[in-house]
């Protein structure tokens, strides 16, 4: 109680002290999971970070922390930012959730924007990107090109957004090719290199010549191109030094529209709580340019369920499916609605293997 | 569940490239240690090594100079720590989380246009014959040359330590450095070389993960193998075999653990993902059962007027 009044004098204090002087600057803060130079994730975040600098010039100063563990340290990272005058914090992993909105409790006149998690306040936004639509399209290449019929899926966390991306491209690849088996091995690291190549190792050693990954490194990429004859995608980022092969095509996230968007709000005062979710149709994913590696009719196919992904004509996830125990989920032309994805626990019919609890 | 899809053989050789850059590491600081210094910044020197290494070997085309560098990289860093600790007596335990912290941000800059940069590839060691034995062949003798020159290294600071009497006066002066010092031995400048070698192992560490392991420079992407490698030699009872033990057991649980989740074993994969760190400290702590015990001047300050 004590410490939370401490703080909240302080905030008081140090914004009154900060008013008074630096009024015209908006200062924005980035708490980032991992390194800037991941090549993946947090790259790409600072790419939005720097766009927003871009944009504003002398009106807006950025601040980032870079590789902050998930949990208290990610508290105590928020909180000095909050002290030190940040107007607007982004906060960009889904392990940072309850941290965010603890440290928005005692912060009212900060705001807040958390990627990827469910939880909001006054002052907390949150948003993501829908992932699960450039999965859709990794899935069909994959189940397209895969001759051992056997893809490797190296996940991080059994979180609702990761296991979405399993499903809507287990069910994109079923689709190309009934046969197709997923190996999912769950490495619980957002970005750690070696771990991510050893998994990718062991994957293309039990037999995948696919192996998709939701970590942030480029270590899978590079086991894969030491390994030969096996493809991947490149995640978060392009990865595109790994193009032609391995790496044929990859999810882009571009968040800079939605942070010069956020930032203007709070500079304009209009900035108020959302949830944003945003696809392939307003940009906020992309898909990397699709290499000559995959088959011409292939690569047509792709940018075609691209389009009618953009356009709204088709949803990754359309019944008729079921879920893994043979439970009825979507009947025949349904379509998943979002509360169900976001909170997404379970995997569809076909995959085999228990999500970790 | 399918088991038969793990290759046993593949399995194990992928334990001991697996377990080299901690072997590695935790060698060098075992010397550290024996010599009455604790290092924390194993990770920082880990880091430096992997990116000084790689650029030594993508501008050389040269991966075993690339390692050189990785070596020189990591003892020029540790030459810091010796400064902090042997010159200005600074606290080790700060110094050398100071040492990690300053190595980690150190290596983003020296590495800023490495990123995305494919090093020369490490060719595996002919070994003639030896690699055709059926079985063994695969496991032992079909590796690069540095996870032989790890083992070497175990080796040869096994050896030092009980035989040699530079080995002897090292333990001395980890042990009682005043006793040493009455001795006449030189206690700074021979802790400055276990300093240094601890480094320059280090640093060869860090440079197997980014020369050979994952093969691509990323930043941190040594994501804690350095603070695993000091928890070792803990609980390794400062021993050297035991700190082999330890490197194999838990580069190999790791291994083993990812191709079970591959096999879709049904285990929980918390379990499966927590197995490596378990096995290893209770497989060593029983060990430690004995009366081993740490040296006893390890992180205590020595000054010539004590």
């Amino acid at each position: 109680m004590t410490f939370t009044k401490l703080m909240a004098t302080a905030a008081l204090t140090l914004g009154l002290a900060t008013g008074a002087f630096a009024q015209d600057k908006t200062k924005v803060g980035f708490v980032f999971v991992g390194p800037v130079g991941d090549g993946g994730w947090t790259y790409e975040h600072n790419q939005g970070r720097l766009a927003v600098e871009k944009e504003f010039g002398d009106k807006v100063e950025t601040v980032y922390v870079e590789s902050v563990a998930e949990g208290p340290d990610s508290e105590r990272v928020m909180t000095q930012m909050a002290l030190d005058g940040a107007d607007l914090i982004f906060t960009t992993s889904f392990g940072y959730m309850d941290p965010t909105i603890n440290v928005a409790a005692k912060f009212p006149n900060v705001k807040f924007e958390h990627a990827t998690g469910y939880k909001r306040a006054d002052n907390v936004s949150t948003y993501s990107a829908r992932f699960y639509e450039g999965r859709a399209i990794q899935g069909h290449i994959a189940g397209a090109m895969t001759k051992s019929n056997i893809v490797g899926y190296i996940g991080s966390f059994p979180i609702p957004e990761v296991i979405r991306g399993i499903n809507s491209a287990y069910i994109h690849a079923k689709k190309v090719n009934p046969d197709v088996q997923f190996k999912i091995i769950w490495a619980y690291t957002w970005f750690d290199p070696a771990k991510e190549a050893d998994a990718a190792k062991v994957l293309i050693e039990q037999g995948a010549d696919v192996i998709l990954q939701h970590t942030d490194s480029t270590a899978p990429q590079a086991a894969a191109q030491k390994a030969g004859n096996v493809i991947t995608f490149g995640q978060a980022s392009d990865m595109a030094q790994y193009a032609p092969m391995p790496r044929v095509s990859s999810i882009i996230d571009n968040w800079a529209p939605y942070y010069i968007a956020r930032t203007k709000a709070v500079m304009d005062g209009t900035w108020a709580s959302t949830d944003t979710w945003d696809g392939i149709g307003p940009g906020m994913v992309g898909i990397g340019e699709i290499s000559d590696a995959v088959p011409a009719e292939v690569k047509a196919e792709a940018l075609a369920l691209k389009d009618k992904i953009a356009s709204g004509e088709y949803h990754p996830f359309t019944g008729p499916l079921k879920k893994q125990d043979g439970s009825d989920w979507l009947a025949e032309g349904e379509t998943a609605d979002d509360g169900t994805l976001a909170g997404m626990n379970f995997y569809v019919e076909g995959i085999e293997g228990d999500i970790p609890q | 569940m399918d088991l038969s899809v793990i290759n046993p053989i593949l399995l194990l050789a992928a334990l001991m490239s697996a377990a080299t850059p901690i072997l590695l590491a935790a060698t060098g600081e075992l010397v550290v240690e024996r010599a009455g210094v604790l290092n924390l910044g194993v990770e920082g020197m880990m880091i430096v090594g992997a990116i000084a290494g790689f650029i030594v070997a993508v501008n050389t085309g040269s991966p075993a100079l690339g390692f050189i560098g990785a070596a020189a990289g990591g003892a020029v860093l540790s030459l810091l720590f010796v400064f902090l600790t042997q010159v200005a007596l600074a606290n080790q335990v700060a110094s050398g989380l100071g040492l990690t912290l300053f190595g980690l941000g150190l290596s983003a800059l020296m590495g800023q246009s490495y990123v995305g940069v494919k090093p020369p590839r490490m060719a595996d060691l002919d070994l003639g014959p030896l690699s055709d034995i059926p079985v063994l062949g695969r496991i032992l003798f079909s590796h690069d040359a540095m996870v032989y020159i790890g083992l070497l290294i175990v080796l040869g600071v096994w050896a030092g330590l009980k035989f040699t009497r530079a080995g002897l006066v090292l333990r001395a002066v980890g042990e009682n450095h005043d006793a040493a010092h009455a001795l006449g031995y030189k206690v700074k400048r021979i802790r400055t070389l276990a300093i240094l070698f601890g480094g320059a192992c280090a640093g060869m560490g860090g440079a197997y993960i980014s020369l050979i392991r994952v093969p691509q420079w990323t930043e941190g992407m040594t994501a804690g193998v350095g603070w695993i490698a000091l928890a070792l030699v803990v609980f390794a009872s400062w021993k050297p075999w035991r700190v082999l033990l330890g490197a194999y057991l838990f580069g190999g649980i790791t291994q083993l653990q990812l191709n079970l989740q591959g096999a879709g074993v049904a285990i929980p994969v918390e379990y499966l993902a927590m197995s490596p760190y378990i096995v290893t400290i209770i497989v060593l702590v029983i060990l430690s059962a004995d009366k081993s015990r740490a040296p006893g001047s390890l992180g205590r300050i020595f000054h010539a007027s004590h």
